[in-house]
């Protein structure tokens, strides 16, 4: 049994012009040990999904699955305390702003310790050993001088791998990272995904990785999920992915990588994602495809079947990317 | 730390000479001459009126009069009452402390029932909890508060007659007060009941002082609140599975304090220098009303003094402050 189980996901938030879906019909399933990469556009619901899953939306969001599991509990009917037993310590979640996801008027020593006395039963000066090991684990230099320190005094960087000692503190099941390195320098950004995959695999913990970067797709994950406009339009193992996107959106965005352009210009994607009021009747994407028909501006298109990556298209592509995407 | 002091005492410095000008100036702006106010309906000689000017410096030029004020201050002289011819110091620290217990009374008041008040709103936001609190948030602000002070004594020192009508002491009891506070010195005369009796006395004109700065604060604790609860770390805490006490109590509220903790500044202020209507309607005997009294006979030396010394009281309370926000925002005390 998977992990986490996610079955036709929708989320609606209340706005002030009407009910908006940034979520629509989304599954997500993540194996213990896997990393799986959600990759997509800023709006695309990709991290609504996963907040969506650990309860974090705020109260104008309305959130209704077929199912939501996870480790085997059923995440959709639990009471609130009961919930907060699995957040923190089996699930635990790491943000894109390091800086403002550590709250400014207490040492990260405390906040390291909190995690830990909320779900552990660690004594004082056990809670402290334990915070300056998971400080060492994610390589903070001079750990004991650093537990005494306020977020602002640090950099970036380092308050990442706070978030991150303060995620795995209680050695969860699964982590989910949204956008963890977007906000850091590039030098920062890959030495933060070296030291997450390191402890994943050390840990055998399950990984979803929220990011809009190919690149770090390509090299961190096992799986990867695309979403656009609050669809999954493709599921994959990452090899196949890249060497056969079935979506054409998939194979507009790998088409779109610096690294594969073969002409001097990098090719685009025309349009933007639809918002709240301008979404197409049938398929999302179809205003900015290069394949699309009547059939794709009309009906809702299908859902693929796994060899065909999944894909919520009408005519998935067949051959490999490099060929398709010209 | 040390620097920051400095630069806050050279600024208090500044400010008190500038209030030392105001106040000279302010009560002479007032039409009415402080010495034909004094012979009263009488009236006196031409002869005994330049006398009197001679004798209290008023036949002098105006910037010789503030100079002789000013280094009598600076001096720790801040001259005698015209009316009683004690000296205002005395005055003021007679009658001071009886305000000071008052505006305690409310300010301690209105924070422990303001801050929860607006944290429970925020929480709830928009729903009954919500709208039930910062609607007689609202009443309260804007009630008129000798109109408040009038019906609490109608209900519950009338009709129910818990609690006296006015004054600080029951007539029962006569003590020694040292510290001027009645609730000290009543503890202090060891006599039965007046313990009680202070406490009595205290509680509608602390419920009608505190109105006003309950209302302010709840509803700046809400705002601060709601803007805090929408902050990433908020999130971050609560995807740490921590409980919504110690989310909303401790992550958000401490963050929301610096706003708050201004507006109780700022109440504290007005209470000390403002709470005439209070003191007048519950006769009680704090510098609120002896100021205005002495504002109507033109009692110069007492304006200008009680003046420079509520604003004196109110600078400290605003230092204070400032330090708060260093205590409780980590952020602010490096950036100083």
């Amino acid at each position: 049994m998977a992990l986490l189980n996610i079955r036709n996901l929708s989320v609606d938030f209340a706005t002030g012009g009407g009910s908006f879906r940034a979520v629509d019909g989304v599954d997500v399933t993540v194996e213990a040990g896997e990393v799986l990469a959600i990759v997509g556009e800023s709006g695309s619901g990709k991290s609504v999904s996963m907040l969506a899953a650990m309860g974090l939306l705020p109260w104008t969001a309305t959130v209704t699955a077929d199912e939501l599991t996870f480790d085997g509990k059923d995440l959709r009917n639990l009471s609130p305390s009961a919930r907060r037993k699995v957040i923190g310590r089996d699930v635990a979640m790491i943000f894109q702003e390091p800086m403002s996801s550590l709250n400014p008027c207490f040492t990260v020593g405390f906040q390291i310790r909190e995690a830990l006395a909320q779900h552990l039963n660690l004594d004082r000066a056990a809670r402290k050993k334990r915070a300056l090991e998971l400080m060492e684990m994610v390589g903070i230099p001079a750990p004991e001088k650093r537990l005494n320190a306020f977020p602002h005094q640090l950099s970036g960087g380092m308050n990442q791998r706070v978030m991150i000692a303060m995620a795995i503190a209680c050695g969860p099941k699964l982590l989910i990272a949204d956008e963890p390195t977007t906000a850091l320098d590039v030098t920062i950004q890959a030495q933060i995904l070296d030291l997450l995959t390191g402890l994943q695999r050390d840990a055998g913990m399950g990984l979803i990785l929220i990011t809009h970067d190919m690149g770090v797709v390509a090299e961190t994950a096992h799986r990867v999920a695309v979403q656009y406009a609050g669809w999954k339009v493709e599921d994959q193992p990452v090899k196949d992915l890249f060497q056969t996107p079935h979506h054409p959106y998939t194979a507009a965005l790998l088409a779109a990588l610096p690294e594969r352009a073969t002409e001097r210009r990098l090719p685009t994607i025309p349009g933007v994602v639809p918002g709240q009021f301008d979404r197409p009747q049938g398929c999302l994407f179809s205003p900015r495809c290069a394949f699309a028909d009547d059939r794709c501006r009309s009906t809702l298109p299908p859902v693929q079947p796994p060899e065909l990556g999944r894909a919520r298209c009408h005519y998935p592509l067949m051959a490999p990317a490099t060929e398709e995407a010209q | 730390m040390l620097r920051f002091l400095f630069s806050r005492l050279a600024t208090f410095f500044v400010t008190f000479v500038g209030v030392t000008l105001i106040s000279f100036a302010f009560i002479r702006v007032i039409p009415g001459d402080p010495i034909i106010v004094m012979a009263g309906e009488r009236g006196m000689s031409q002869e005994r009126y330049e006398e009197l000017s001679r004798q209290y410096g008023f036949d002098q030029p105006l910037l010789t009069q503030f100079w002789d004020y000013l280094t009598g201050v600076l001096q720790g002289d801040l001259g005698q009452s015209f009316v009683t011819k004690k000296p205002v110091w005395d005055e003021f620290f007679a009658l001071f402390p009886a305000t000071l217990e008052l505006s305690l009374c409310a300010i301690i008041l209105a924070i422990a029932l303001g801050i929860p008040a607006g944290v429970i709103a925020a929480v709830n936001r928009g729903k009954f909890f919500d709208r039930a609190l910062m609607s007689s948030a609202l009443v309260g602000y804007s009630m008129p508060i000798f109109w408040w002070a009038l019906l609490l004594i109608i209900v519950f020192s009338g009709n129910l007659g818990w609690t006296p009508v006015s004054g600080r002491m029951g007539l029962l009891y006569y003590f020694p007060t040292p510290t001027g506070f009645m609730l000290i010195d009543s503890l202090l005369s060891g006599q039965d009941g007046a313990f009680t009796s202070a406490i009595r006395h205290l509680i509608l004109p602390t419920i009608v002082l505190a109105t006003i700065p309950l209302a302010v604060i709840a509803r700046q604790t809400r705002s601060a609140m709601l803007e805090v609860l929408s902050e990433d770390y908020i999130r971050t805490a609560r995807a740490k599975g921590l409980k919504p006490w110690r989310i909303n109590g401790l992550h958000a509220l401490r963050n929301a304090m610096i706003p708050v903790i201004t507006v109780i500044g700022l109440s504290v202020g007005t209470l000390l220098a403002g709470a005439i209507l209070t003191e007048t309607i519950f006769s009680w005997p704090g510098i609120g009303k002896w100021m205005v009294d002495s504002i109507f006979r033109r009692d110069y030396p007492v304006v200008q003094g009680g003046l420079l010394l509520v604003a004196v009281v109110v600078m400290i309370v605003n230092l204070i402050v400032d330090m708060l926000y260093g205590l409780i925002n980590p952020r602010i005390r490096t950036r100083k």
